[in-house]
């Protein structure tokens, strides 16, 4: 550090925020990889049937798609608000392939 | 005996990929082996630029696939190198123009003429120029900068290179994957404005096979159409020649990625 350089300004460490963001966002899309490409409209089409019933938002459905050797689980979880006689309902439904 | 299929890929524009497949293909053509690279970017030829070739392409890929022309005729030869060829894109075709058969008769036709290694220069994007591309490769050489955009689409490549593949298809043993790692600049990643190669590293999960520092030779070597592992006195033709190297199963010690120690002057002054 020389002592020209107390005059320059100094730059943010903008790598560490780079890093995270990735980090994050490329955990999220590969755990949706392989998926098939119907998920995301099910899980729109999905919210718009439970809301007819409970006030949920987006957020509070999950899905989850697992490959197994031969066999593919397709995992729904809904939680429902607070106050409801069930806090948090699970679905299973399994889908063979080929 | 087959050819070797190297696929140099990345998702985004931009990040150097057809500036690889210049320098890796004659390389590896510098290590005596035959080599035939190919442009995949149908609509957008520019591998021919870069080679310095560009005044020689009278037939194409799509012309080979279509069978106007053979593959003998449309095999541009190296101006320095004797045993490696080049095999411009279209430029007038539709998309549509390349067909999965049509690749797999032209690469067969290669293996057949004795090719060691085919360098599969892909278009950008995932559609299906860069789809044909990377479909019959045995090693994929995936471009990355030191960049948000550019990591997160090589990740996507990286899945596709396992799962839309022959090998992946007919399950064969994968696609080989190698990291490059090009525009690095070691000074702004020591001051934290860069991603860090052990970043890109820990992110993606794999380890890179090179890392081309960012270098102004780049520009004078496409500017000349000589590729720049040719300029052995740059850094990034140095770091390239590592990288064929490594491919090829020798070890190197990285290069070029930290910042050189400054003088005393520099160091009091600054600089």
């Amino acid at each position: 550090m020389g002592i020209l350089d107390f005059l320059k300004r100094k730059p943010e460490a903008t790598a560490t925020v780079a890093r995270e963001r990735l980090r994050i966002i490329v955990a999220q899309e590969r755990s949706t990889r392989g998926a098939p490409d119907y998920l995301p409209m099910m899980r729109n089409e999905l919210l718009e049937v439970i809301k007819k019933y409970v006030h949920v938002d987006l957020d509070a459905i999950s899905i989850n798609f697992e490959r197994d050797s031969g066999h593919e689980i397709l995992e729904l979880s809904v939680t429902l608000p607070e106050g409801k006689q069930s806090a948090k309902s699970e679905t299973k439904g399994e889908a063979k392939t080929g | 005996m087959t050819a070797e299929i190297i696929v140099v890929t990345s998702g985004k524009g931009g990040v150097g990929k057809t500036t690889t497949s210049a320098s890796l293909a004659t390389g590896l053509a510098m290590a005596g082996k035959k080599v035939a690279v190919i442009d995949f970017d149908v609509g957008l030829r520019n591998l021919d630029l870069i080679m310095g070739c560009e005044r020689r392409v009278v037939y194409d890929f799509v012309n080979v696939v279509h069978g106007e022309a053979t593959l003998k005729q449309a095999l541009i030869k190296d101006k320095r190198h004797d045993n490696l060829f080049v095999l411009a894109a279209s430029q007038t075709r539709d998309k549509d123009a390349l067909t999965q058969e049509g690749v797999e008769k032209v690469l067969d036709g290669l293996s057949e003429d004795g090719f060691d290694y085919v360098v599969c220069d892909s278009p950008a994007g995932i559609e299906k120029g860069a789809h044909l591309a990377m479909y019959f490769a045995d090693h994929a050489v995936v471009v990355v900068n030191p960049e948000v955009s550019s990591v997160r689409d090589s990740d996507r490549i990286l899945g596709l290179l396992a799962s839309k593949t022959r090998r992946a298809e007919k399950d064969e043993s994968p696609v080989t994957q190698h990291l490059l790692l090009t525009r690095y600049n070691p000074a702004r990643v020591a001051i934290g404005e860069m991603l860090s190669v052990k970043d890109v590293e820990e992110i993606l999960g794999i380890e890179v096979v090179g890392v081309i520092p960012e270098s102004e030779n780049v520009l004078t070597a496409s500017n000349n159409g000589i590729p720049v592992i040719v300029d052995a006195t740059s850094q990034a033709g140095q770091a390239y020649s590592d990288t064929v190297a490594r491919i090829l199963g020798e070890e190197r010690p990285l290069r070029f990625i930290d910042v050189p120690k400054k003088g005393f002057l520099q160091r009091v002054f600054g600089g």
